[in-house]
């Protein structure tokens, strides 16, 4: 067994300590240990988006970060947007605009689509299929899912004048 | 934007039809905006042990022998299972519906017919472990000839690829292809105008589920296990299993519920099996999920085809035969095959009214990844087939593709070449909303036909 080492987080906004194995994944670890199984695992080899989570405020593949590395980081999963039963808009959006099918990927798609919005709240089409590059959908034919993101942005009270 | 013809068909239904149109949220999708849903591999459980599969690195190829003696040793390794320790190691699946012969391995006993094939599974307390003890595992190969597509594998004196059949491809009630006979297809071929005969061919396409295939097993400590899949065919899944692992259903609890994706990529009974026998074995929790390459390489695609149709046209633009010969690559195992070539037979003249129809399918057997389940398999490259040859049939009659259409299309009343009366067809309406919408002008006359016979 390999050896086990203490990595604290910031977890959706809570301070969080858990025991992992050293060299395991963030995407492993999050969902094994930390019990968020938000993020997915579709390739575990950094290709398919699905595992995206956002670290100190930038957007990351946790599949390929390894969990000891984020001792002390803040982390943001999808499973953490919502407030109280509220949620969030870009959530809001997938839901409404029929973003998510199967909705494996639709958690990677989310962070993906967070980490532009909190980055340029007013994005162009072009922005938000740059964004969306490196996250793999097979069932909606990605359309769907850059109107909503379009669509959070201009909902969103940060929006631009 | 969904538009409700209320104009067609009037006299058919009650015009109660309020949901078209509406918007309405999927049950679902909450749940997945939130990360909340479960998926089955969003589940662990204390001391779960790791499957990984040692496959074959040859298309074909007798296994001499297979010593696990090294892996057994790796520190982490709980078991390691050959087909010695399948109770019914040779299975196929539409068994259930009285398909055989059975066909394939669960484990590779004495030869492997495609390269990926399962030959040992290694269970480990981590992935890592269960990997390392798997690249020990020895076994030793008499590379054998393989047949790599239909046409070498339907050549006299080719390997057999599966001994079970005898012969490179599945003989039927019917012999040695599904046959559909209607009419007098050479009488058709003598009166028409012209004939064209083309020959198409697809290659295997991958499903490529986000989530790739896997299943995760508990033991519930009174020879009972739950087994959480994300297959596509629950039951087919459970009653292969009951058969396989000679266990009464009633032991076997299945639980679906989610599935990442997958487009028919996930009917096949590749994981739940072997992952039930090593928790029965173990008797601890098991998890075989397939790794991305596994997915891509392993699991079935839908089937390379090859269609050859020959057809007879009259310049009005009548098509009055029409021939195929169609070639379904079921890979080196039955599975689902030989009910898509099936499929194929009965489809083959299309949404058309032709005189006189003659179509042969085979399942035909090769060395490759055994093939099965994806969106309409049996008719979706046909229909590719089919249209593409509706296309060149216009063109060298000098007619427009989409008046040559409704010209041929079935109607209420017609009786198809498989010998199914044409009910509630609405290809012709559905052609004049296309002629509209796509804004491709037809004659006025065709757009007074109607699907109703004598319309």
């Amino acid at each position: 067994m390999a050896k086990k080492v203490p990595v604290q987080v910031t977890l959706n906004g809570e301070e969080r300590a858990e025991f992992v194995e050293s060299g395991a994944t963030l995407l492993n670890a999050l969902r094994g240990r930390f019990g968020d199984t938000s993020p997915k695992g579709g390739c575990h080899q950094g290709t398919c988006g699905a595992c995206s989570v956002i670290i100190d405020g930038e957007l990351k593949l946790s599949c390929l970060t390894l969990a000891e590395a984020c001792d002390g980081a803040e982390i943001v999963t999808t499973a953490g947007l919502a407030t109280n039963s509220a949620m969030h808009p870009l959530q809001r959006a997938f839901a409404e605009g029929f973003a998510a099918q199967c909705g494996f990927c639709t958690p990677g798609m989310i962070m993906a689509a967070k980490a532009l919005l909190d980055q340029k709240p007013d994005p162009t089409r072009e922005d938000v299929i740059e964004a969306l590059s490196g996250n793999i959908c097979r069932c909606t034919g990605y359309e769907p899912i850059i109107q909503a993101v379009l669509a959070a942005a201009a909902a969103s009270p940060h929006k631009a004048a | 934007m969904i538009r409700l013809a209320k104009e067609y068909f009037a006299d058919q239904r009650d015009d109660d039809l309020k949901q078209l149109g509406q918007a309405f949220h999927r049950s679902d999708v909450p749940g997945h905006v939130t990360g909340k849903t479960n998926y089955f591999a969003d589940r662990s459980f204390p001391g779960m042990l790791h499957l990984k599969m040692v496959r074959s690195p040859h298309h074909h190829a007798r296994i001499r022998s297979i010593d696990t003696s090294e892996a057994e040793k790796h520190p982490g390794v709980a078991r390691v299972l050959t087909h010695k320790d399948v109770p019914h190691n040779v299975y196929t699946i539409l068994i259930l519906i009285q398909i055989g012969p059975e066909d394939e391995q669960v484990l590779a006993a004495d030869k492997v017919r495609w390269k990926g094939e399962a030959v040992v599974a290694v269970l480990a307390d981590s992935e890592r472990a269960a990997q390392e003890a798997a690249a020990k595992v020895k076994v030793d190969y008499e590379v054998l000839p393989a047949v790599l597509d239909m046409e070498a594998a339907l050549k006299p004196g080719a390997p057999i690829v599966n001994e079970y059949h005898g012969q490179n491809y599945y003989r039927y009630d019917s012999g040695a292809c599904r046959k559909v006979r209607f009419g007098d297809v050479e009488k058709g071929f003598a009166e028409a105008d012209h004939i064209l005969e083309q020959t198409y061919r697809s290659s295997p396409i991958e499903q490529a589920p986000a989530e790739t295939t896997g299943c995760i097993v508990v033991p519930e400590g009174n020879d009972r296990f739950t087994c959480y899949t994300n297959t596509q065919a629950l039951f087919f899944s459970l009653d292969n299993t009951s058969i396989i692992l000679q266990m009464p259903g009633h032991k076997l609890r299945f639980v679906g519920g989610t599935v990442g994706g997958g487009f028919g990529g996930k009917v096949d009974v590749t994981t739940e099996p072997i992952a039930i026998l090593a928790s029965k074995l173990t008797g601890r929790p098991v998890s075989f999920i397939y790794s991305r390459e596994e997915e891509m390489q392993v699991s079935s695609p839908r089937a390379a085809e090859t269609i050859v149709i020959k057809d007879g046209v009259m310049n009005d633009g009548r098509i009055v035969a029409r021939y195929v010969k169609g070639y379904t690559d079921a890979g080196a195992y039955s599975r689902h095959s030989p009910y898509g070539a099936q499929k194929g037979a009965a489809h083959y003249p299309g949404p058309y009214t032709i005189e006189n129809v003659w179509a042969d399918t085979y399942c035909v057997y090769t060395n490759r990844t055994p093939s099965s389940a994806m969106r309409g398999f049996g008719v979706t490259i046909a229909d590719f087939a089919l249209e593409v040859q509706m296309d060149k049939l216009a063109r060298l009659i000098g007619m427009d593709p989409l008046e040559f259409r409704f010209i041929n299309a079935y109607r209420d009343g017609d009786m198809k070449a498989h010998r199914q009366p044409t009910e509630g067809a609405a290809l012709i309406e559905c052609m004049q909303e296309a002629s509209k919408a796509a804004n491709w002008p037809v004659a006025e006359k065709y757009l007074r036909m109607s699907s109703y016979k004598g319309g």
